[in-house]
């Protein structure tokens, strides 16, 4: 499955560059979202894959029962996640009041900050 | 002595709050200080003993690099910071007179302060490195007291010139310190002269010896380094008079002889310094004679009377030595008072140009008594200190390194009758013979600006009367500390009827006619002279300021040129180059590799694991090429809920309900924001697309070999295991992900939170902000 992952990785990654790299101020946005999934699961995967073993602590033990999903990168990408969704949240409504005041959504028309 | 440094800088921190409550009387208050520091320095020195070493005094500052606070007071620091203090009183007096009235006199003396307390630093430290943060602080200091009058384009411009020029021979200084700390072993001048022998045999002498003459011939204003001096005189005059004639001027001269035991007397050092000292003092001699301007006629002149100096001692000898330090002196003396006076010509008359002055000694007769003295000083006429310092600069110069002697007493006689006509020109023209017309009418300044060139001038009579007073005393005890050996100096105002007499009176024949020729000839060879200026030094250093420039713009086009686009495409070729190039080293192992997990794959993937592999591959594209914003947006949907499933399947469940919940979320916005948006527009022209596409495409299979390989090889134990073994017993959480997260990383979740507020915030004032309402409001109302 890990080059199944890597093939998955290597698209978000090529699609978000490709879009982040538009004049288009939209695309832009769409190429972050699929940058930050891309990165996401590079971390995922960095982890090591183990098919359903969640990190969770049987009642009758003390330890993690070995053989679990790895912990760690889970609570970066949960962090991660929040994060992209609140940087994603904050330049939709920047687009948003950009497209109201400027009147354009090409990066190229927006070079100066004066109007 | 670390006291006598440190007042300075602690008066200059109050010096503007003191103004504004003593006007007037500042300058006499703020002199108070230099006065009391002279006092001490020349107790000091009437205390030095050629038997004695002379008094230390260390601090450690930043024992790690070697820097301390060593200060020593041997007979050369001793008769700078004698001169430094002393003529720092009389300009600090000279100021509250020059300047009256002028509304920002108190940082005036804020700066003044600052400048004479580095330059004590300068001289009194004995630690290179601690010479050097001196060093940088009077370049700092003299370009606040050279762009004073600050409302001046002239004044700016050439305050920059000077902290450029020296600056930049400062950092080519430090760099020669730090090789000669490097190879001496450490940075105490007196340790280090101590191993002389060694660091002048090592390879390094002569870079090291190069920086560090490149430091002092910038700061001393050598040819081709001495342009910024005549632009300096843009400054109010008593800084021209302190710092760029009688003190700063000469800390270059300080470090030649400062460093002089330890770097001195070599081949390549008169090889090197004796030329440039010979050639910049004729050439200054020269330029100086056919100025009009008083100023500038005195700043030439202090170029040449430098490369006087200089050029003493490259020659090396003890002679020479001694005849740099009487020069030094005596040209202190009078330099400063010729400034000072000048600054009173200029302060009474509003007249600078020596041809429309005349007669002024019946309304000035103290200043024009004072500048007398002083001019026959530097034209070398018995009596006087010049004199002095002439005979035995020429006795030096007659006994000169072999087959030198003959040119450079040729130098010094022709540089000497050209300082005769300028100090005609500036002591004598100006006061005596027919009265002119000037924009003010003359009468004699206040008593603090005549008390400077009254006092000096006397000086250069008395010492010149009396030359063994200072001869035998501290002149000789700087003499010795240069040469690092004890000498005796005996200056003498009657030689006897010597060739060195003969000399002085063919210098001032020679100067009397120069004098009587000069208009006639400046305007015969003014074409000559136009034609040199548009060649000369200072095109080169406007050519390599504006040269400086241009690079910059460019390179700020090229690299900072407001594309988001092309800051990518650098960041990801980098990324490409580095990555794929080590990538690339490894190529064999990483196609084993990936056939093996070709191979594994094709034995261990489930079918629904590949179904949705394709889903997500189809979505990927899908968001890329998709044509209408409804259709962007759900394989947006699709990518995030497919992502959500791969954290299903590989034990996160976590992950995946987080990765829903946030998706929806993020969908909606989308929608909501699209909604208001165009359809999509294609800018790009095809060769730039596909330009993109290749380029996101390398950085795509990169990305996944790099996941292949990261998922392969693991460099570093992993931590998870103790979060694994610790959360039940010390978090009492079985929820391991859920334990990190609110327990032992909580301080990254509370960060976390804080982004979440700041966009929310963010967000929020973005939506409430209305530009366009207020800017039309204002349009309204202004019109």
């Amino acid at each position: 499955m890990e080059l199944v992952l890597a093939v998955i990785v290597g698209g978000l990654y090529a699609a978000g560059i490709y879009l982040m790299m538009r004049r288009n101020i939209v695309k832009l946005i769409i190429g972050l979202v699929l940058l930050s999934h891309g990165a996401n699961l590079l971390i995922f995967a960095s982890g090591g894959l183990t098919r359903a073993q969640s990190p969770l602590i049987a009642k009758d033990g003390h330890v993690l029962a070995p053989g679990s999903a790895d912990p760690l990168p889970q609570a970066l990408i949960l962090t991660a996640i929040v994060i992209s969704f609140a940087v994603t949240a904050f330049m939709l409504v920047l687009v948003h009041r950009t497209h109201q005041e400027a009147a354009t959504d090409d990066l190229d028309a927006l070079t100066t900050t004066d109007r | 002595m670390l006291i006598a440094v440190l007042s300075g800088f602690a008066l200059a921190l109050i010096a503007p709050s003191l103004h504004r409550l003593t006007h007037k009387r500042t300058g006499f208050l703020v002199g108070l200080l230099p006065l009391g520091l002279c006092v001490y320095f020349v107790r000091l020195a009437s205390g030095l003993d050629a038997d004695v070493a002379p008094v230390r005094e260390t601090l450690a500052w930043v024992p790690s690099l070697g820097l301390s606070l060593s200060f020593t007071a041997d007979g050369l620091s001793l008769l700078f910071a004698a001169l430094i203090s002393g003529i720092g009183f009389l300009v600090a007096i000279y100021s509250g007179g020059y300047l009256d009235n002028h509304p920002q006199l108190g940082r005036w003396y804020a700066y003044l302060l600052m400048f004479m307390a580095s330059m004590l630093g300068v001289v009194l430290s004995s630690n290179l490195l601690a010479i050097f943060v001196f060093w940088e602080l009077t370049s700092i200091s003299s370009y606040l007291l050279i762009g004073f009058f600050h409302e001046e384009e002239d004044s700016r411009k050439a305050a920059l010139q000077a902290l450029l020029v020296t600056g930049l021979g400062g950092v080519a200084m430090l760099a020669g310190f730090v090789l000669l700390g490097r190879v001496g072993g450490s940075f105490e001048v007196h340790e280090l002269a101590a191993g002389a022998g060694l660091i002048r045999g090592d390879p390094l002498y002569l870079p090291m010896l190069l920086l560090i003459l490149a430091g002092a011939f910038t700061k001393s204003a050598q040819f081709p380094f001495h342009v910024w001096l005549p632009s300096a005189m843009a400054a109010p005059t008593p800084a021209s008079a302190y710092l760029h004639s009688s003190t700063m001027v000469k800390a270059g001269i300080f470090l030649l002889a400062r460093l002089f035991p330890v770097l001195g007397g070599t081949p390549a050092w008169t090889a090197v310094v004796m030329p440039v000292g010979a050639i910049t003092m004729v050439f200054g001699a020269y330029v100086a004679m056919r100025q009009n301007i008083l100023k500038k006629l005195l700043a030439y002149s202090t170029v040449s009377a430098l490369g006087a100096m200089t050029m003493l001692l490259g020659m090396g000898t003890d002679g020479a030595v001694k005849a740099a330090v009487a020069f030094l002196f005596a040209h202190a003396l009078y330099k400063a008072a010729l400034f000072l006076a000048a600054g009173i010509i200029d302060h009474e008359t509003g007249e600078r140009d020596v041809r429309r002055l005349g007669g002024l000694a019946r309304a000035l007769p103290i200043t024009a008594a004072g500048a007398a003295a002083a001019g026959l000083s530097m034209a070398g006429i018995p009596l006087l200190f010049g004199f002095v310092a002439k005979e035995i600069f020429y006795e030096a110069a007659l006994h000169g390194p072999d087959g030198w002697a003959a040119a450079l007493t040729t130098a010094a006689v022709v540089s000497s009758m050209f300082f005769v006509a300028a100090a005609a020109c500036v002591a004598y023209r100006p006061f005596f013979g027919a009265a002119t017309e000037t924009p003010k009418r003359p009468h004699e300044a206040p008593a603090s600006m005549w008390l400077g060139p009254a006092l000096l001038g006397a000086g250069s009579l008395a010492f010149g009367v009396f030359p063994g007073w200072i001869g035998e005393g501290l002149l000789n005890h700087s003499a010795s500390a240069a040469l690092g050996k004890s000498v005796d100096l005996h200056l003498r105002l009657w030689h006897g009827f010597t060739p060195v007499l003969g000399l002085s009176a063919v210098t001032l024949l020679g100067g009397v006619a120069a004098y009587a020729v000069r208009p006639r000839f400046t305007a015969a060879l003014a074409t000559v002279h136009r034609g040199c200026d548009a060649i000369g030094p200072q095109r080169w250093y406007d050519g390599a300021l504006n040269g400086m420039l241009v690079v910059a713009k460019l390179q700020t086009k090229v690299l900072q040129n407001g594309y988001l686009r092309h800051y990518l495409a650098v960041i990801l070729i980098t990324l490409v180059g580095l990555s794929g190039s080590v990538l690339l080293t490894h190529v064999k192992e990483i196609r084993k590799h990936v056939i093996d997990s070709l191979v594994i794959a094709w034995e261990t993937v489930e079918f629904y694991e590949l179904g949705l592999a394709v889903i997500l591959i189809i979505a990927i594209a899908a968001a890329v090429h998709s044509r209408t914003r409804l259709a962007a947006i759900a394989a947006l949907g699709v990518v995030g809920y497919g992502v959500a499933l791969v954290f299903v399947l590989f034990g996160a469940p976590d992950l995946a309900m987080t990765q829903i919940v946030i998706e929806t979320l993020t969908v909606i916005l989308f929608v909501l924001v699209f909604y208001h948006l165009p359809p999509f527009a294609i800018y790009a022209n095809r060769i730039s697309r596909a330009r993109d596409l290749l380029l996101a495409t390398s950085v795509g299979v990169v990305m996944g070999v790099l996941t292949l390989v990261a998922t392969a090889t693991q460099a570093y134990p992993t931590i998870s295991s103790y979060y694994g073994e610790m959360s039940y017993d010390l978090a009492h959480g079985r929820n391991v992900v859920n334990v990190i997260l609110v327990d032992f990383r909580a301080l990254d979740t509370m960060g976390e939170i804080t982004v979440l507020t700041v966009a929310g915030v963010g967000a929020f004032a973005l939506l409430k902000l209305r530009l366009g309402a207020r800017s039309r409001g204002d349009e309204e109302g202004s019109s």
